[in-house]
């Protein structure tokens, strides 16, 4: 199978899979709206985030759509200049996780024997630890931690779920007869894997991603929010540190609490929606049942 | 058996990994943490306590590594865990000993209830396959799960407690009442763990419903659930004995795997409630550069989750008849 | 004198696909007397597991029975509400299918599984259930101690077998077969069959039996159908349709097939593949392949004529007729 014709097969299922589901169709709107965002902030900010320059607690206006913080910052402008940090901590988080995934995941599977059970061990490992707790550990040492900081420990604790799930893919797929046609041709083995094995993952490729995406917003907020990011970026979770250190909620200024909640849900539901289409592709089963007839699973 | 033997096995290859990631990390932190917190306290406490944390985290220690480390997992085992910082002189054990049930408490029961009835649920969605369950729910609890657990807190809270009153807007108790067993006092300590306990359940639910009725979609296309309406048996024994109980053998390992995230949520839900468990204390012994209290609390919110894994381990065993020969 | 437990009536099933409609069992009609083995044959997708099932009212999604009817014992299956419908599962009907590996709940005991199609239909007690489930494994040469397996735990003809004893439990007057054996190899597929015939002497019950390996029911069964693209194309006793197939398809099949005695013969497939079941052509769905194609074979849809003992759909085997 040429793998670019896989590949590009995939992608065009995918496509035409958008097109048909609607929530995934949703997902990708919200996605693509935030990343124009994350790449043109300035056209969304009517004022300097940081600037404290308005009357703290403002209500709603049209000057400040969402209000103003306690220290007279707009909130809407803040709101849309902590998208970068989000958007990019997500999809970079989610590359490199789903990179490591890949890698472990395959090479578990493809090698066997006792690099096998050490790799699934270590990963069953990782997997078992609490990994929530330990950044806490990790990153209440180092005082605070910087964005790059922050990408390096998500990643080290968010791959082992996915490297799971894809060795266990990978080695139903390994023993297939079109694997061993290829070895029997005297292919090599980087060639069998790159070519012949990667391409039929796409879609499981995909999903990960997109669950570790949206693993590292809520945990980056998670942990912007107790303080242990930067406090002194512009990030959601830092609004929410902010909002909550000053008792928004007590002293009548929810949105500056809740809006940069509801920023995060909105990124995460594009993921978790996008997620959820890909499961249905690769389970046709469980696509939305659309005639009439089927009322119940068993007549 | 051998089953649950290799999972112990496993589990005690986690604990260990645990421990060691433990003893080690604060040696590896840049700007050596452990000596800017010695500095903070010289003078403040007794010599004795001093030593101790040298001993602890090594410092000025002549003592290699090696033997550092197996002194450490000595005094772990032991249940020496140091002095806390922050509470000086209580024991760290003693601190987390307090916490503990009120963790257990709210996190244990709403973790397991969310299962219990999002299997259900899921179950029910999924028999019900096109009906009005299964079509609404999957995208409603999707966009659910991507909001972050402490938000869905922090709605609770204005929304319940500030907007409309009907619930405490922080703590585990009320801190004027007495402790004490009495009706009354055993409701206030209810009557706070509501809104907690519903923030939790609310955002892990979605997952269990939703992967319980992907497993039952699956289950219920196989020959044996056919062959059982070819027997005439009543659909709900189909629902609950044939296709539930096999769909549920999956669902109980995600359970184990994803009770890493739950905690996570968890320890942040307790801090938005300022409710006074495990994960709250961790956040405050941050704030409070504790640290060893904020390390024998990762310790022990590790092993609370090899243990529920364990559990959920000999449930599959119980379940699942293939399991116990090993074949 | 004639009884048919089972009548046919221009049974149709189709099945929703993203393509439209495809139609998987064509107008079909039959008749099953009391007591009689008729096997069905064709090869694969031509329909016949699909009829089984349709039959059984056991179809689910996407598979719908769109128009005909199923008429047992004088009562039509398929006018019948799913409650009513359950008083003849098991009881009347019964089915054995293809893999008991499948077939079989994985995490309940074999005794479980008989106990529960025992106590959906009657009121016996424990002890009697006991009692009778020990008979059926009997009759099928399984210890009564296996009652307390898991199916995990049995060899792969001993679940085959324990799957027909399931099936006689109630003793049934109709039991159906879908391709049995296809799993098993032919040592113990003989033994499968061996068996399903001395029970069906012993016990009298009817037997519809699906497969696409004419071989297994060659011995066994009275009646033998062949079944093509959803339509039965040939229909008559076992003998006649082996001996002296008229269907240019059945008289491929036979061809096919080597024989153990006589002398070595060239082996003859049939060439081509099966009609789209989306877009049915008009006219004999077999022209295409057919070698003694005629042009009204294109245009004009044939008819399941009796010819004597024998039922035959072709426009040529008509026509040698009417001479």
């Amino acid at each position: 199978m040429k793998p670019l014709s896989l590949v590009g097969r995939s992608l065009g299922s995918v496509y035409r899979f958008l097109r048909r589901d609607k929530k995934a169709m949703v997902g990708a709107i919200i996605l693509f709206v935030l990343l124009v965002i994350t790449a043109f902030p300035n056209w969304f900010t009517p004022d300097n985030p940081a600037a404290e320059i308005y009357t703290p607690g403002a209500g709603l206006s049209w000057a400040h759509p969402l209000g103003t913080t306690s220290f007279g910052q707009d909130v809407f402008s803040q709101l849309m200049a902590g998208t970068r940090q989000s958007v990019m901590i997500a999809l970079i988080v989610g590359f490199l996780s789903t990179f490591i995934s890949v890698a472990i995941g395959i090479t578990a599977a493809y090698t066997g024997g006792l690099v096998d059970d050490f790799l699934s061990l270590f990963t069953d490992v990782v997997l078992v630890i609490p990994t929530f707790p330990l950044i806490i550990v990790i990153t209440a040492y180092l005082k605070s931690a910087s964005f790059w900081l922050m990408v390096l420990v998500l990643v080290i604790t968010g791959w082992s779920y996915g490297a799971r799930q894809l060795r266990v893919q990978a080695l139903s797929l390994r023993n297939r007869d079109y694997l061993l046609a290829a070895k029997a041709r005297g292919e090599s083995s980087w060639y069998v894997i790159c070519v012949e094995l990667i391409p039929p993952m796409t879609s499981l490729i995909v999903a990960n991603f997109l669950s570790s995406a949206l693993y590292a917003v809520l945990t980056a907020a998670g942990l912007q929010f107790v303080g242990l990011g930067n406090i002194n970026t512009e990030s959601w979770g830092t609004m929410l540190y902010w909002a909550q250190n000053n008792e928004a909620l007590s002293i009548g200024m929810p949105l500056w609490a809740l809006a940069p909640g509801i920023a995060i849900a909105v990124l995460g539901s594009s993921f978790a929606l996008l997620n959820y289409a890909f499961d249905e592709i690769a389970n046709p089963a469980l696509r939305p049942v659309t005639t009439k007839r089927s009322k119940k699973a068993l007549a | 058996m051998k089953f649950l033997v290799r999972r112990v096995g496993f589990l005690l290859i986690a604990l260990w990994s645990a421990l060691t990631v433990n003893f080690f990390i604060p040696r590896l932190m840049p700007g050596n943490p452990a000596e800017s917190m010695m500095a903070k306290f010289h003078g403040h406490v007794n010599p004795g306590a001093i030593k101790a944390l040298e001993v602890a985290f090594g410092i000025n220690n002549h003592q290699s590594l090696i033997s550092s480390y197996f002194e450490y997992l000595n005094n772990t085992l032991h249940g020496n865990l140091g002095l806390s910082l922050s509470y000086f002189p209580i024991p760290v054990s003693t601190v987390i000993l307090r916490a503990l049930p009120w963790s257990l408490g709210l996190v244990g029961v709403s973790t397991i209830l969310g299962f219990v009835i999002g299997t259900a649920i899921g179950a029910i969605a999924a028999w019900r396959r096109g009906g009005l369950l299964d079509s609404v729910l999957p995208p409603v609890f999707i966009v659910i799960s991507a909001f972050p657990y402490f938000w869905i807190g922090l709605l609770s809270v204005w929304l319940f407690a500030l907007t409309l009153g009907w619930f405490p807007i922080l703590g585990g108790y009320t801190e004027t009442a007495t402790a004490s067993w009495s009706f009354s006092f055993i409701g206030d300590i209810l009557w706070h763990s509501v809104l907690p306990a519903f923030t939790i359940l609310l955002t892990s639910i979605g997952g269990w419903i939703l992967t319980m009725r992907n497993n039952m979609i699956t289950v219920v296309a196989e020959d044996y659930v056919k062959m059982a309406r070819a027997k005439g048996l009543k659909p709900r024994r189909i629902l609950w004995h044939y296709a539930g109980r096999n769909a549920l053998l999956p669902n109980l390992t995600g359970f184990a795997m994803s009770l890493g995230f739950v905690i996570s949520g968890a320890i942040l839900v307790e801090y938005v409630f300022n409710y006074p468990g495990l994960g709250f204390t961790l956040l405050q012994a941050v704030q409070n550069e504790d640290y060893p209290l904020m390390q024998s609390l990762f310790l022990l919110i590790t092993v609370a989750v090899l243990v529920a894994i364990f559990i959920s381990d000999i449930a599959t065993v119980i379940l699942d008849p293939r399991t116990r020969s090993g074949s | 004198m004639s009884n048919p437990i089972l009548q046919l009536h221009d049974l149709r099933v189709e099945y929703d696909t993203a393509a439209g409609p495809a139609l998987a069992v064509d107008d079909v009609s039959l008749k099953l007397e009391q007591g009689e083995f008729l096997a069905i044959v064709g090869e694969s997708g031509c329909g016949k597991s699909t009829l089984l099932f349709a039959i059984a009212q056991l179809l689910t999604s996407p598979a719908h029975t769109t128009g005909g009817s199923v008429v047992f014992d004088g009562v039509d299956l398929t006018s019948l509400t799913p409650e009513a419908l359950r008083a003849y599962r098991w009881r009347d009907i019964s089915v054995v299918m293809q893999s008991a590996m499948n077939a079989l709940n994985p995490t309940v005991t074999i005794g479980a599984q008989l106990a529960d199609a025992c106590e959906a239909h009657t009121d016996w007690d424990h002890a009697r259930i006991a009692k009778r489930s020990a008979e059926v494994l009997s009759m099928v040469s399984i210890d009564a101690v296996h009652l307390k397996s898991y199916p995990f735990q049995l060899s792969g003809g001993m679940r085959q077998r324990a799957m027909i004893a399931m099936a006689l439990l109630l003793e049934p007057r109709l039991v159906i077969m879908d391709e049995p054996t296809s799993a098993l190899d032919v040592v113990a597929q003989k033994t499968l069959m061996q068996q399903v015939e001395t029970l069906r002497r012993e016990l009298g019950f009817s037997v519809l039996f699906v497969t696409h390996d004419m071989s297994v029911v060659s011995h066994f069964s009275d009646r033998l159908a062949v079944m093509y693209a959803g339509q039965i194309v040939e229909l008559g006793t076992t003998r006649e349709v082996f001996d002296h197939p008229m269907h240019p398809y059945s008289q491929g099949l036979m061809e096919a097939f080597p024989s153990l005695f006589g002398e070595k013969r060239d082996l003859t497939g049939i060439a081509g593949n099966p009609p789209s079941l989306v877009d049915v052509p008009p006219g004999c769905l077999f022209a295409p392949r057919c070698p003694h194609v005629m042009d009204e074979c294109h245009t004009v849809r044939p008819e399941l004529v009796q010819i004597g003992p024998h039922a035959v759909r072709c426009h040529l085997v008509n026509k040698l007729e009417r001479r």
